[in-house]
């Protein structure tokens, strides 16, 4: 059976905001991932997947919940364990820009991490940066290099090569695609895949491309205003989407392919409401076609109506 | 299927057309030369004409205050009373002052003063100003806030009068006097512009990252808040000298700096003012200097910033 | 061309550079495309392409990017040419019969202006009416961009609005003096994707609505599939493929559309398989190319692509692509699968 990396169990992180109010940017988020698979967080901008992903690594302390590693609370792991963890876990990150100090070389960029948990010799090092070069495809001159000289796709290349120069079992992917352009990003995704099969990486796929999302994940959840709306395996979330939102949110991708089908898909209106104060209820309710009384009274517990699939929503039943 | 003016000056044959696929890796070959970051910024400064000029400028003023005096074989305190208030000649370029000094020599012994008062306090002020912000950001919270706040209040007093009274208070006017007066809340503006830059790279995400790889939080200051912010610092540095060449000439001119015989160019704008109107030219010498000092160091310091800053490079 | 008559736009040959350190970024290099009556276009290509350059070349504005559109070049707009234009004349073009929405509202928008006052200003300055008329129209405008409550919108200013909302107030502004050409660069980009299905829908009933023509500036072949009529690919500074959306997207015949296509995954596309991708990134533009720009990259490059530069070979009246693949000696190539068509002469 598939073994679980992290249990995720009623994760909160508010963010204090002006007058005593907060944003409860991940509000009950209960999930699993497991060991070698791709679990991607989906949604709009201010949906809380970022902040899920970083709350996870311990970037943001937990509001409320529980986040269990291997079985054990994460912020009680006694400190040996505790500096195990900052190796095994890492993170890619959006912005190729801002993700690589400008006053640094690409050889001490990727040497940065390894130095605090590895002892080796300078050459060892050296060597192993190479070696990390290659790996995603570039050559060992890079290492003299700094990062303006290099193109975004080749900058996101050193950032998957300075997390994979910890060795680590699980990294959370945090858009690491949004800012490319459409054939890099292809690149960087297939590298990505490689890397998985070859290393037997987990990852925290977190994205608003759904059409690569389709590509790379095995399950997927889908956030809104900070809560779970659906949760299951790629392939029957995108042949069946259960939750409005995630029908309205298929619908909207244009797609290349479905040429002139703009005129039966689903349109949502009015925008996203603040995550400060959120809807009373199903949080999607203000939005949602279908809408009765008890979705703006009850919040929705997700529910797993099929097999491995979970949908937070009261009439899923009665939509299907 | 058309065909449309094709490239026909070119014989084309059939092995023009076996398909031999992309190159490995030759595309991503990049045509510009790689370069460092300060060799960029280097490139960038040289290119600005008026920085360079105004780097040039002060390299002059500056080996003449050194070697003039060494040069013209005049002593800057040696009177002459023959030759009181002579207009400038082959004699005496600048001409003398009412004592029969000659102002040449006392202009760049008077320049000094000048350039070490506005040296010296701005690097004062750039170290104090760095360990504050620098511990202000560090330790954030409440420390941080703390700090900040008295920082507001330290720079909401006026700086020449902070100035005016510490030089009454200390009674003496010494070099060290001058720069102690001027720097004691002079470093309140530095001490910001630290803490600012200090947060804003505590937030990106190369610190970010490092924070989850486990690198210690001394390592993260070293490695990455420092090297960040140094040419923060060096622009700063480079606008707070010429204000501390005119605080100094201002407080020697209304008779708080630099007591006779030494001198410095407020002090002798300050001497030259009873005969403006007869001698103007002991006034002319070293309000020239302390304008073109000023203005260079302002003008490199323009040029330096746009060197320097990483937004404006491509 | 049969439509020669019907074009309300005809670029010619435009070549546009920037003067850097390095020498002259060539960043449009001889394009030449014609936009119809009532017709959307799409320009295509990855970023720093060209095609933002193009579209602000038509609206003349590069001047004050250091951008220099070089002897030879003509855009010809009803006839007229844009660039022999004088600044007073231009002014009147502008704003009034082509119009521009671009990617970020919240720079294109004035921070200290309220959103009614931004409206006005752009009538006022194109038609003497009172001002209460003016007011009456900038609300009927938002009205029409499906903005609620816009009465109390008028008074208010861009931070207060959502990115969705200040995007329809650009196109509010856009669409003051119903253009006849309006240019929309990138306008979705930076929003979520069902605020960005809202906005299409808006710009496709309103383009219905008022004639107008359409140039879209975007990467998202998403987009153009369900918006526009032609497509134009470009890569490195020049069109390396044109047609119409069917053309394009059934029967592609450029290498690099074929790999635009393929480097998002379909629905077909078996889950963790490889994408077709491209290796390396495009040629610096400082270069001046005597080779087909795409060729580094191609995986059907023949010597031939090293030694000039292929011209566009006319496929169908609207079809063309720049590739020697269509020369008469070139040897038939499939296209990659899950893209309809092949590429041979």
């Amino acid at each position: 059976m598939r073994e679980a990396l992290f249990e995720v169990k009623n994760l909160k992180r508010y963010f204090p905001a002006k007058n005593g109010k907060s944003v409860k940017a991940v509000d009950d988020v209960t999930f699993d991932i497991f060991k070698g698979e791709t679990f991607s967080l989906v949604g709009e901008s201010g949906c809380g997947k970022t902040t899920c992903g970083r709350t996870l690594l311990g970037v943001y302390p937990k509001t409320d919940g529980s986040i269990l590693y291997e079985g054990r609370e994460l912020g009680k792991l006694p400190k040996a364990e505790a500096k195990r963890f900052k190796r095994r876990n890492q993170m890619i990150f959006q912005d190729p820009y801002s993700c690589l100090d400008p006053r640094m070389t690409i050889g001490a960029i990727i040497q940065e991490g390894m130095n605090v948990h590895f002892k080796r010799s300078s050459e060892e090092r050296n060597q192993q940066v190479t070696q990390l070069l290659y790996k995603v495809g570039l050559t060992a001159d890079f290492a003299s290099r700094f990062p303006h000289e290099l193109s975004g796709g080749q900058r996101q290349r050193i950032g998957i090569a300075r997390a994979l120069a910890m060795e680590p079992d699980f990294i959370v992917c945090d858009e690491p695609i949004a800012a490319l352009d459409v054939s890099i990003q292809a690149q960087v995704v297939n590298l990505m895949i490689d890397l998985q099969q070859e290393m037997g990486l987990t990852y925290l796929f977190i994205s608003h491309d759904l059409s690569m999302v389709r590509h790379i994940s095995d399950r997927v959840g889908v956030m809104y205003l900070g809560a779970l709306a659906e949760l299951a395996d790629a392939s029957l979330i995108y042949e069946k989407p259960l939750h409005p939102y995630t029908k309205a949110l298929f619908s909207a991708i244009p797609d290349a392919s479905r040429r002139g089908g703009s005129k039966n898909r689903m349109r949502l209106q009015g925008e996203i409401p603040s995550p400060m104060d959120p809807p009373p209820g199903c949080k999607f309710s203000p939005r949602c076609p279908y809408a009765q009384e008890i979705c703006r009274q009850q919040t929705p517990a997700l529910r797993e109506l099929e097999p491995r699939h979970f949908a937070a929503c009261h009439l899923a039943e009665q939509l299907a | 299927m058309e065909e449309q003016n094709r490239a026909q000056e070119i014989a084309l044959s059939p092995q023009d057309f076996a398909i031999c696929g992309e190159e490995a890796g030759g595309a991503d070959l990049l045509a510009r030369k790689p370069v460092t970051y300060w060799q960029d910024a280097w490139r960038r400064f040289f290119a600005n004409k008026l920085a360079v000029c105004a780097l040039v400028l002060l390299c002059v003023i500056a080996l003449a205050t050194i070697f003039a005096p060494l040069l013209s074989g005049q002593s800057p305190t040696a009177r002459n009373l023959l030759e009181r208030k002579q207009w400038p000649s082959a004699r005496h370029l600048f001409g003398t002052d009412e004592l029969g000094r000659d102002l040449f020599v006392r202009v760049w012994t008077g320049g000094r003063v000048s350039i070490a008062i506005g040296i010296g306090g701005a690097a004062i002020v750039a170290v104090v100003g760095c360990l504050y912000g620098g511990l202000a950001a560090y330790f954030g919270g409440k420390v941080d806030m703390l700090m900040m706040r008295i920082v507001e209040v330290l720079s909401s007093v006026p700086h020449l009068l902070v100035v005016i009274m510490m030089s009454v208070v200390l009674e003496s006017s010494s070099i060290p006097t001058l720069l102690f007066a001027m720097t004691v809340t002079g470093w309140c503006p530095i001490a910001r512009l630290v803490r600012s830059q200090m947060l804003q790279i505590s937030r990106s995400e190369y610190v970010t990252a490092a924070k989850i790889m486990g690198v210690s939080p001394l390592k993260i200051v070293m490695r990455h808040m420092i090297p960040n912010t140094i040419s923060v610092i060096i622009v700063a540095i480079t606008f707070r000298i010429p204000g501390f060449i005119f605080g100094e000439a201002f407080l020697s001119y209304v008779g708080l700096g630099v007591q006779p015989p030494n001198t410095s160019w407020g002090a002798l704008a300050s001497a030259a003012q009873n005969s403006l109107l007869y001698q103007p030219y002991m006034m002319f010498f070293p309000a020239l200097l302390i304008a073109l000092t000023m203005l260079s160091f302002t003008l490199m310091g323009d040029g330096l910033r746009d060197a320097l800053d990483p937004k404006l490079r491509r | 061309m049969a439509s020669q008559s019907q074009s309300l736009l005809q670029v010619r040959d435009l070549n546009v550079s920037f003067q850097t350190y390095a020498g002259q970024v060539k960043a449009v290099r001889g394009v030449s495309f014609d936009v119809g009556v009532q017709e959307t276009l799409a320009i295509v290509g990855e970023s720093g392409c060209g095609k933002t350059v193009t579209s602000k070349a038509v609206m003349r504005l590069l001047d004050r990017s250091g951008g220099k559109i070089k002897e030879g070049s003509q855009i010809l707009f009803q006839g007229q040419d844009l660039l022999a234009l004088r600044k007073k004349e231009l002014n009147q073009i502008r704003g009034n019969k082509i119009s521009m929405i671009f990617q970020d509202s919240m720079t294109s928008l004035n921070p200290t202006m309220t959103v009614g006052k931004q409206i006005m200003e752009n009538i006022l300055t194109h038609k003497k009416i009172p001002k209460a008329e003016a007011r009456q129209w900038a609300k009927e405008l938002l009205e029409l961009v499906e903005i609620p409550n816009p009465e109390m919108r008028l008074k208010q200013y861009p931070h207060q609005l959502s990115g969705g909302m200040r995007q329809r107030v650009m196109i509010a502004i856009a669409l003051a003096l119903t253009p006849a050409l309006l240019i929309a660069d990138e306008p979705t980009t930076a929003l979520d994707v069902t605020i960005q299905a809202q906005l299409m829908d808006l710009l496709a009933s309103l383009k219905e609505r008022f004639h107008m023509s359409v140039i879209l500036v975007t990467h998202d072949l998403g987009i153009v599939a369900d918006f526009a009529d032609k497509v134009q690919v470009m890569y490195a500074g020049t069109i390396v493929e044109r047609g119409s959306v069917e053309e394009i997207f059934d029967n592609p015949r450029h290498p690099y559309t074929w790999a635009l296509l393929s480097s998002i995954p379909g629905r077909a596309q078996a889950s963790k398989s490889k994408l077709y991708s491209l290796q390396g990134a495009p040629p610096d533009l400082l270069l001046d190319l005597q080779q087909c720009p795409f060729a580094p990259r191609c995986r059907y490059c023949m010597p031939v692509c090293k030694k000039a530069i292929p011209s566009q070979t006319q496929l169908s009246e609207s079809h063309a692509a720049a590739c020697w693949l269509l020369h008469p000696m070139a040897p038939a190539v499939q296209a990659p699968a899950g893209i309809g068509g092949t590429a041979h002469a």
